[in-house]
C-alpha cells in the first residue's frame, strides 16, 4: 500500500511512455479473446435479442412485430403472470445466498485464513461439492431428502427432531428455500476461495502494525482485514446476482424440472425462458417468445450489475487506494 | 451471414449429389426419446432390419425425454437432426410438419395397415395429410400387486366404491402403502391420476369432443368429478407423497412396499424385470355397477422421417418396415406395454400386458383430454393440467377451482369455448 | 507490499489460545462432514445391492447387501473411459485457452490506455449477464456452417467463449491492483511488452489465475446442455452425458446408476486432489509476494 500522491506522482511519466510503445501490442493482447468472444458468444446472443422482435408464423417464417412481444409478457396475463413470478423467485433465491452462502463463505474463509492445523485438507474437502455436476446434486439430495429413502427423516428422528421433517422439495412454501440451501451447499466453496485469496494477500506488515497497536484479533478482523477485502466482496456479490439467473437454473432444472413445481414456486427467468424457447410436451417451443424473456432477463442482469459498477465498485476502489 | 449461408448450402448440394453417386450403404439415425429402449434397439430391432435390408444401416440415438422436445427443436432448426424422428402424438408434432420439418408420407404403402383413428393422431386436422407411421399406444390402469392382494384376501375392485374398500382394507391392514402415487413429477398427477380416472365421469370420446365442439366445459360435473376423486386419494398415498417423485413410486411398488400403483402400460417392461412378486391390473373403476367403462388408450409414439434428410429414400423403405406386421410383433414383445396400433394379429407372451389389452374388449378407449386441438394456445392446457392435478393432490387447489382455471385458461384463446 | 519472512504466520498459529483453536475446528470439521456427507452416501450404497440400498440407506455395505452388480452393469454398458478422455481434452484445452487469452486480454485492458479501453471492457463483461445457453440455435447453425458438429473442438470454442468474459472480468480487477512500479521498472530495463506480460504480470496473477481456473472448470466439466446439443454423438460424448443418459435408461436400478455417479465423481476428486496442491501453493505464493 503506497502512499496515494506517490502513485499520482508516478502515473504521469509513465502514461508517456506506453504512448510511445505503439498500439500493435495491444491489438496483439486483444484480437484472440475478442474474435472467439464475439463469434461464439456474442453473435449468436445479438441473434437471439434480434429474434425477440419477431413474431413466428405457423409455416415456420417470421413477421416483425416491434415491442409487441415484450408488450405480451409485461401486460398479457397469461405471460405477466408467470414472468413477475419468476422474477420474484430470482430475487429471493439471491437473497438466500446473500444472507447464507456468502457470509458463510466469509466466516469458513476467515476460519481458514488463520492457519489452523489440517486448514489445507478443510478447504480441499469443502470444495468437493462446487466440483460436482448438477445431474449429481440434484439425484444426491433428492434421495437424502427423499420421503422414501428416508435418510433426511432418519437423521432427524435419531436426534429426536423427526417431527420436524417434511418433505420441503414437494411443499409450495419450502420448495424454493430448499433448492436455494442446496445451491448454497454447492456453491459456498467459491466465495470461500475468493474471500480466503483475498484474506491471504492482505500485507502480514499491516497486521504486525495493527498488534503492535494492540487491537484483539476479532477487532482486527473488522477493522483491518474486511475493509481490504471488500472489494473482493463486490465481486462475490456480483457474481452472486449473475449465477441466479444463469447458473441457478440447472439445479432447478436438475431437481424440479422444467416447470418449476410445486405450482410454480421454484419456476425462476431461466426456466420460463427454456420452456418458452424450447418447449415442452405438447408445448411447442416458441424462439421468439422465448428470446424475449431471455432479452428481460438481459436487462434486469444489466441494471444490478450497472447499479455495482456506477454505485458500489467506485466507492470500495477509492477506499483501497 | 447471408452470404455464408448461401455458400454452405451449395456445398451440401454438391455433397449430396456426390454422396448418392458413390455410396452404397447409406446410415440412418433415429432420434428418440425412449433411451430406456437403447438395448431392444441394438439387440433386436436393428438386427431384424438390417438383415433384410443389407445395404441400410440403423443408428438409434435417443435423448433423455426431458431434454427430447428441446434437443430435437435445436437440432433441427440448425439442420443436424437425425434422418428418423420418433413424433409425440397430435399438437406435439403437427407444428413440425407445418415447418416442414417433418415429411408428408400420406402415400406410404405402409400405412394402410392402420386404422384411421390411429393416423389421425399424426394427420392434419382434416386428414388429409399424414406425417408419421403410428407405432403404439400405451393403456392406463392400475397395476396391483396379487399376493398382497391374497394375502388380505382382496378382489379386482370394479367400481368407484369397491376401490376405496379395497384402499381401506389395505389401509387398515397397514403392511402396504396402498396407493403408490407422488405430485412431485406433476405429469404423474396429470397422467396416471386425472386423464386415467376421468373418461369415465366423461364419457371417453364423447366428452373430449364436447370439448372440442365447445359443448361442454371443464367446469362441468363431469370434468371435476375426478379431481374429487383425486382428493380421496391422498389419504391412502404415502406419507410425504408431495416429495414423491416418479421413480419413487416405481420404486416403492416394485420393492412391494405399497399395494396398488395407478399405471401407464409402458411400466409393464420394467415391472416384470424388477418386481419379484407376481402382479395383476384393473382398469379404472366405474361409477356404479354396470356402466360402460372408459380406458385412456392413448396414441403415443409415433415415427416419421425428417423433412430434410439426405436420405428419403431409404427413410421411406425404413418406415414401411416400420408399418409392417413384421416389425408390430417384434416391438409389441419386446417392449409389452407399448401396443402396436398396427392391425396385424399376433400374440402377445407378457401376460400383464394380456390383461391391459383385455381392457379394449370390454372398454370404450379414448386418448388424453387434452392432447387434440385444445392444447395448441397460450396458456398451454396441458402443462396447466399438469400443475393443477398436482395442485389438487396437495390439496392446494380445490377440484372446482382446479375445474375453472382450466376453463378460463382454455376460453382465453379457443374460440368454440368463448361464448 | 514487500516480502516478509513466512514465519509471522506459523507465529501467530501457535500464539492462539487453545479454547480459540477448538472453534474453529468444530466449526471447519462440522462443515466439512456437512459437504461430503452426500457424496459419502453415494458412494457407500453403489456398493450395494437395490434391497440394500432402501433397508439401510446409511448402514455399511454388509455380507447380505454387498454387491458389485452395479458397477458391473455400468462398466459392460457404458464406454466411460472413453468419456473421461473426451471431457478432460475439452477441459484442459478450454481451460487454457481462457486462462492465456483472458490475461491477455485483461492485460491489455487494465493496463492500457487507448480509445476504446472503456467500451472494450465493458464488451468483454456483456457475456458474463447473458447464459450463453440462450444463443444455441445460432450457435449450432454455425457449427454446421464450419462443419464442427459432433466435434471436440465445436465445444472447445464454446466453452472458451463462455469463460472469457468472467475470466477478463476477475482478472482486469486484480491486475488493476497490481503496483505500477514494477512493470515501469521492467521497461526502464527494455523489456518488451510481451515479455513484461509474460515474464513480469503473469507470475504477479498467478494465484488469481488457478483461482479463475477452478471456477472455470466447473461449468465445462459439468455442462450438459452443448454436449447433446453439439456433439451428442457416441466418440465425442462427455462423462456428464453418458452418465445423464445411463440414469435416463436405468431409472429404477439404482445400483447402476449409483455406480455410475460414483465412478463420475472419483476422477473428478482424484484430479482435484492433485490439482488443488498447486493451487493452494499458487494463492500463498502469490499472496507473500503480492
Amino acid at each position: 500500500m503506497t502512499d496515494a500522491t506517490t502513485q499520482m506522482a508516478d502515473r504521469r511519466p509513465t502514461r508517456r511512455r506506453r504512448r510511445r510503445a505503439g498500439t500493435a501490442h495491444i491489438v496483439v493482447f486483444l484480437a484472440p479473446a475478442l474474435l472467439i468472444y464475439t463469434i461464439f458468444s456474442i453473435y449468436p446472443l445479438v441473434e437471439s435479442l434480434r429474434l425477440s422482435l419477431f413474431d413466428g408464423l405457423d409455416d415456420g417464417s417470421a413477421v416483425w412485430t416491434g415491442l409487441g412481444n415484450y408488450a405480451r409478457l409485461l401486460f398479457d396475463s397469461n405471460w405477466s403472470v408467470r414472468f413477475w413470478n419468476a422474477l420474484w423467485n430470482n430475487l429471493i433465491l439471491f437473497f438466500i445466498h446473500m444472507v447464507v452462502q456468502n457470509p458463510l463463505g466469509l466466516l469458513l474463509a476467515a476460519l481458514l485464513s488463520l492457519a489452523p492445523r489440517f486448514g489445507g485438507a478443510y478447504r480441499t474437502l469443502i470444495f468437493v461439492p462446487t466440483l460436482l455436476s448438477v445431474v449429481i446434486v440434484g439425484f444426491v439430495w433428492e434421495l437424502i431428502l427423499s420421503p422414501l429413502w428416508g435418510v433426511a427423516e432418519g437423521m432427524l428422528s435419531a436426534v429426536g427432531l423427526g417431527f420436524l421433517y417434511a418433505p420441503w422439495l414437494g411443499l409450495e412454501d419450502s420448495a424454493l428455500t430448499a433448492v436455494s440451501l442446496i445451491s448454497v451447499w454447492q456453491y459456498v466453496g467459491i466465495p470461500m476461495m475468493l474471500i480466503y485469496a483475498a484474506l491471504l494477500s492482505i500485507p502480514d506488515e499491516l497486521l504486525d502494525a495493527a498488534r503492535v497497536d494492540g487491537l484483539s484479533g476479532w477487532w482486527i478482523f473488522w477493522k483491518v482485514k474486511l475493509p481490504l477485502i471488500l472489494p473482493t466482496l463486490g465481486i462475490v456479490a456480483i457474481l452472486t446476482y449473475i449465477g441466479n439467473f444463469t447458473s441457478a437454473f440447472d439445479l432447478i432444472y436438475s431437481i424440479q424440472g422444467v416447470l418449476g413445481p410445486p405450482d410454480y414456486s421454484t419456476d425462476i427467468m431461466g426456466t420460463l425462458m427454456f420452456r418458452t424457447f424450447f418447449g415442452q410436451q405438447t408445448q411447442i417451443g416458441d424462439i421468439y417468445m422465448g428470446a424475449t424473456v431471455a432479452s428481460m432477463m438481459f436487462f434486469v442482469i444489466l441494471v444490478g450489475v450497472t447499479i455495482y459498477l456506477v454505485g458500489v465498485q467506485r466507492r470500495l476502489t477509492r477506499y483501497e487506494m | 451471414m447471408k452470404h455464408l449461408l448461401m455458400k454452405t448450402t451449395a456445398g451440401a448440394a454438391l455433397c449430396l449429389l456426390g454422396g448418392t453417386a458413390v455410396a452404397q450403404e447409406v446410415t440412418l439415425t433415429v432420434e428418440s426419446w425412449r433411451s430406456e429402449d437403447q438395448a431392444i434397439w441394438d439387440n433386436t430391432l436393428i438386427p431384424a432390419f438390417e438383415e433384410s435390408h443389407p445395404d441400410i444401416k440403423i443408428d438409434f440415438t435417443p435423448t433423455a425425454p426431458t431434454e427430447y422436445n428441446a434437443a430435437l427443436n435445436a437440432r433441427l432448426e440448425g439442420g443436424t437432426a437425425g434422418d428418423i424422428i420418433t413424433c409425440r402424438s397430435f399438437d406435439g408434432s403437427l407444428p413440425l410438419y407445418n415447418k416442414g420439418q417433418l415429411a408428408d408420407i400420406t402415400d406410404l404403402e405402409g400405412l394402410e395397415n392402420f386404422p384411421d383413428f390411429a393416423k389421425a393422431a399424426w394427420s392434419t386436422d382434416d386428414g388429409a395429410n399424414t406425417f408419421c407411421v403410428p407405432m403404439a399406444s400405451v393403456i392406463h390402469g392400475f397395476i396391483y400387486n396379487r399376493e398382497a392382494f391374497d394375502e388380505l384376501g382382496l378382489e379386482e375392485p370394479e367400481t368407484v366404491d369397491e376401490f376405496f374398500a379395497v384402499l381401506d382394507a389395505i389401509k387398515e391392514d397397514g403392511t402396504y402403502i396402498p396407493l403408490a402415487m407422488g405430485s412431485a413429477d406433476q405429469w404423474e398427477a396429470a397422467t396416471m391420476a386425472y386423464t386415467n380416472i376421468g373418461p369415465n365421469y366423461w364419457k371417453g370420446e364423447e366428452g373430449r369432443q364436447a370439448l372440442i365442439d365447445g359443448e361442454a366445459k371443464f367446469t362441468d360435473e363431469e370434468f371435476v368429478a375426478p379431481y374429487e376423486q383425486m382428493v380421496r386419494w391422498t389419504d391412502y398415498m404415502g406419507s410425504a407423497y408431495q416429495a414423491q417423485s416418479y421413480s419413487d413410486s416405481q420404486n416403492l411398488f416394485t420393492l412391494g412396499r405399497a399395494a396398488i400403483y395407478p399405471a401407464g402400460s409402458w411400466e409393464i417392461s420394467g415391472f416384470t424385470e424388477q418386481a419379484f412378486f407376481e402382479m395383476g391390473a384393473f382398469p379404472p373403476p366405474v361409477q356404479a355397477e354396470g356402466d360402460t367403462c372408459y380406458i385412456s388408450d392413448h396414441t403415443d409414439i409415433g415415427i416419421g422421417m425428417n423433412g430434410n434428410t439426405e436420405h428419403p429414400e431409404a427413410a421411406r423403405e425404413f418406415l414401411n418396415w416400420v408399418a409392417s406386421p413384421e416389425f408390430a410383433e417384434l416391438y409389441t414383445n419386446a417392449l409389452p406395454g407399448f401396443f402396436s396400433l398396427s392391425n396385424a394379429e399376433f400374440e402377445i407372451e407378457n401376460p400383464l400386458a394380456q390383461e391391459f389389452m383385455s381392457f379394449r374388449d370390454n372398454c370404450e378407449s379414448t386418448v388424453r383430454v387434452a392432447s387434440q386441438i385444445l392444447s395448441r394456445g397460450e396458456p398451454n392446457l396441458w402443462n396447466e393440467m399438469w400443475v393443477l392435478s398436482a395442485n389438487v393432490l396437495n390439496e392446494s387447489t380445490s377440484p372446482e377451482e382446479a375445474g375453472q382455471q382450466l376453463q378460463d385458461g382454455l376460453a382465453s384463446w379457443y374460440e368454440p369455448q368463448q361464448n | 507490499m514487500t516480502d516478509t519472512p513466512d514465519t509471522s504466520r506459523s507465529r501467530r498459529g501457535r500464539s492462539k489460545s487453545w479454547g480459540t483453536a477448538a472453534t474453529v475446528h468444530a466449526v471447519l470439521l462440522g462443515y466439512t462432514i456437512i459437504a461430503l456427507f452426500p457424496v459419502i452416501v453415494v458412494i457407500l450404497n453403489s456398493f450395494k445391492n437395490r434391497r440394500g440400498i432402501f433397508t439401510e440407506p446409511l448402514a455399511l455395505p454388509g455380507p447380505e447387501t454387498f454387491s458389485l452388480e452395479g458397477y458391473s452393469t455400468v462398466l459392460s454398458e457404458g464406454s466411460f473411459l472413453l468419456y473421461y478422455g473426451n471431457s478432460l481434452i475439452v477441459t484442459v484445452v478450454s481451460l487454457f485457452l481462457i486462462l492465456l487469452l483472458g490475461a491477455m486480454a485483461a492485460h491489455a485492458l487494465s493496463e492500457y490506455r487507448f480509445r476504446l479501453n472503456g467500451i472494450l471492457s465493458v464488451y468483454m463483461i456483456l457475456g458474463i449477464m447473458v447464459p450463453i445457453r440462450l444463443g444455441t440455435v445460432a450457435i449450432l447453425q454455425l457449427m454446421v456452417q464450419l462443419d464442427l458438429v459432433n466435434t471436440l473442438v465445436s465445444l472447445i470454442f464454446v466453452y472458451t467463449a463462455q469463460g472469457l468474459p468472467i475470466a477478463v472480468f476477475i482478472l482486469t480487477e486484480f491486475m488493476r491492483t497490481l503496483s505500477r512500479d514494477i512493470k515501469d521498472c521492467a521497461r526502464v530495463d527494455g523489456l518488451s511488452e510481451y515479455r513484461i506480460f509474460f515474464e513480469v504480470v503473469l507470475p504477479l496473477v498467478r494465484p488469481v489465475l488457478a483461482t479463475v481456473a477452478v471456477f472455470s472448470m466447473i461449468p465445462i466439466w459439468n455442462d450438459l446442455w452443448f454436449p447433446l446439443i453439439l456433439a451428442s454423438s457416441d466418440a465425442t460424448k462427455t462423462v456428464t452425458l453418458g452418465v445423464q443418459q445411463f440414469i435416463g435408461q436405468y431409472t429404477v436400478n439404482w445400483s447402476a446408476v449409483l455406480a455410475s455417479l460414483s465412478i463420475a465423481i472419483l476422477p473428478v476428486l482424484v484430479l482435484y486432489a492433485i490439482f488443488s496442491r498447486q493451487l493452494i501453493s499458487g494463492i500463498t505464493s502469490g499472496a507473500v509476494k503480492g
